[in-house]
């Protein structure tokens, strides 16, 4: 089990680096935007003293996580389904979780390359410093709730793709309009309508962002955030109950084969 | 469990999608350690039967038993002892011909050594080159290899040869016969007569979803034994006389073909009556129907309109 899972991972990262187009897609996407999102706003302060640049590059670390596990996963799956790479796999004794396994090696790799990339660039363009020890452990958790909740929904979503050259565009629907109304883009959140601002709140990106600020901005940043704390208790909360959701839609609704197929 | 029940029994099954129906009520057995060959056009409905027997969707009607389980119901007791060759698609295109087969021998408990079968199969030399820059056949070689890699008991091939060269079509049925000797069951489908002809212990002829016969090849092929006896004498014989109960034609002068009742008492009597003409016989020849004739005779009818898929 575990070597089927090591050896699924191993191919679909080969796979992977390989497709030049996917790479250069899903991975410098986000540091293209947090390089011009941080030129143009860079020089600007927040109320608290704190470089908009910098703010930036610890919100986007939410974007990368979102491109990299729910959109990379979410498609992969729907071209795997109509490709017919599922049902090839259905026909072996490799248990679905084996599969599930493989396609979660590679989403953690390239979520941890692309969070190690979008940190590079802030320490390197933005000056932004990297945080104290005792946050990496908050950075560590947050992290692996943010890829573990964002790839379920993401298999989820799949499960609703009809054709798989959508896919992309599908997935990126929820994760545009939710990288406008969780802090990412436009910050701090307060300059939203509250009742958008009560919405928001309900999905994860708002506290994978605001978790993610914790980590990299000075403590007196909190200022910005809503109700001016961070909230870390509830982030932990809201992520877990996204993974449990996830989990529970992608039972209800994985399949191994196209509709008609 | 399931130890003596037959490889594959399938009883009455129907396969619809949406308003179409690709299988109408199917009923084939494939014994243990036998080659079972699905004849027909495309669309006749073999791949869909096949995708039945490999559990990836239930039949609307009738049931199927693959090793004597139920091929969606038992499908991880049943997953180890198959090997499933589909007709394209679900391989990783960047990959490569070694990483993939060496990708579905993991999930085998004891699969045949990955070397070996790149050898046997003659894609040593693509070991290193990606999915997506292989030929159709070196593809089409690749699929059997991931077939056959976990030592299955029953193999599915769907068209197997298909956009193979000739060489590697022999090698592939070299390997199939080989499969045979060693118990393996096969049901394959392909639309190729050689191919039925060489490999089939046992030949189902789909048509429009229906079976329209079914037998050994030697059944189908003689069940008119000898067909057309061909004779060479002097031209010009007048044939009123061999007429009684035969077809008799001179195509070419000197050239007479006869069919009809040609048993030992029939041909006796036709070259009798070649002697009491006096005609000097230079050469005859029969010809047997060949499992062609039959399919031709069976599937070229046109179809009911709306009856395929």
């Amino acid at each position: 089990m575990i070597a089927m899972s090591l050896s699924r991972g191993h191919v679909e990262l080969l796979q992977f680096v390989r497709d030049r187009t996917a790479v250069v897609f899903t991975f410098f996407f986000p540091a293209l935007l947090l390089l011009l999102f941080g030129t143009i706003f860079g020089s600007e302060s927040t109320d608290s003293g704190v470089a908009v640049s910098r703010i930036f590059t610890a919100s986007m670390i939410a974007y990368g996580i979102l491109n990299t596990a729910f959109v990379t996963m979410g498609s992969g799956l729907a071209m795997d389904r109509e490709d017919g790479t599922l049902k090839r796999l259905r026909g072996t004794p490799m248990p679905a979780t084996a599969y599930l396994i493989g396609k979660g090696l590679l989403v953690f790799a390239l979520s941890l390359a692309e969070v190690a990339f979008l940190i590079l660039m802030g320490v390197l363009v933005f000056d932004m410093p990297l945080p104290p020890a005792g946050h990496w452990v908050t950075f560590a958790w947050i992290f692996v709730l943010s890829v573990v909740a964002c790839s379920l929904l993401g298999i989820a979503v799949s499960g609703l793709v009809k054709n798989a050259r959508n896919a992309g565009a599908i997935l990126n629907v929820p994760v545009v309009a939710l990288q406008f109304v969780s802090g990412v883009f436009i910050h701090p959140m307060s300059q939203l309508p509250d009742w958008l601002e009560k919405v928001a709140s309900i999905f994860p990106v708002r506290w994978m962002a605001q978790g993610f600020r914790y980590v990299f901005l000075p403590d007196e940043a909190k200022v910005t955030e809503i109700g001016g704390a961070w909230n870390l208790g509830t982030v932990a909360v809201v992520l877990g109950v996204w993974c449990v959701i996830g989990l529970v839609l992608c039972l209800v609704t994985f399949r191994w084969s196209g509709r008609d197929k | 469990m399931g130890g003596d029940a037959a490889a594959v029994e399938v009883r009455d099954v129907v396969v619809r999608y949406g308003e179409t129906t690709a299988v109408d009520g199917v009923s084939l057995s494939l014994p243990r350690g036998r080659v079972l060959a699905l004849l027909g056009h495309n669309g006749a409905g073999k791949t869909s039967l096949l995708q039945i027997c490999e559990g990836f969707r239930r039949p609307d009607d009738g049931r199927a038993r693959v090793l004597g389980l139920d091929p969606v119901g038992d499908h991880d007791e049943l997953m180890p002892r198959l090997g499933i060759m589909l007709q394209s698609g679900g391989v990783y295109p960047w990959a490569t011909a070694g990483e993939i087969l060496r990708l579905f021998a993991s999930f085998a408990a004891h699969p045949l050594d990955t070397d070996m079968l790149l050898d046997r199969l003659g894609l040593r030399r693509f070991e290193r080159t990606r999915f997506r820059r292989l030929s159709g056949g070196e593809q089409q070689r690749l699929s059997l290899a991931v077939a056959l890699v976990g030592r299955p008991e029953l193999v599915f091939l769907d068209e197997p040869t298909a956009g193979m060269d000739t060489e590697a079509r022999h090698t592939t049925w070299q390997l199939i016969e080989e499969l045979r000797a060693d118990g393996v069951s096969v049901l394959l489908t392909t639309h190729l007569l050689d191919e039925a002809e060489r490999l089939a212990d046992d030949v189902v002829i789909m048509r429009s979803g229906t079976v329209a016969a079914t037998g050994t090849p030697a059944e189908l092929t003689s069940a008119a034994a000898i067909d057309v006896l061909e004779v060479r004498a002097d031209p010009g014989l007048d044939l009123t006389g061999l007429r009684a109960g035969r077809t008799v034609a001179e195509p070419t002068p000197g050239q007479y073909t006869i069919s009809g009742s040609l048993d030992t008492a029939g041909l006796a009597e036709v070259l009798a009556w070649f002697a009491t003409a006096g005609a000097d016989v230079t050469a005859i020849n029969t010809r047997r129907r060949t499992l062609e004739d039959v399919y031709l005779s069976l599937t070229a009818t046109p179809t009911p309109v709306g009856a395929t898929k």
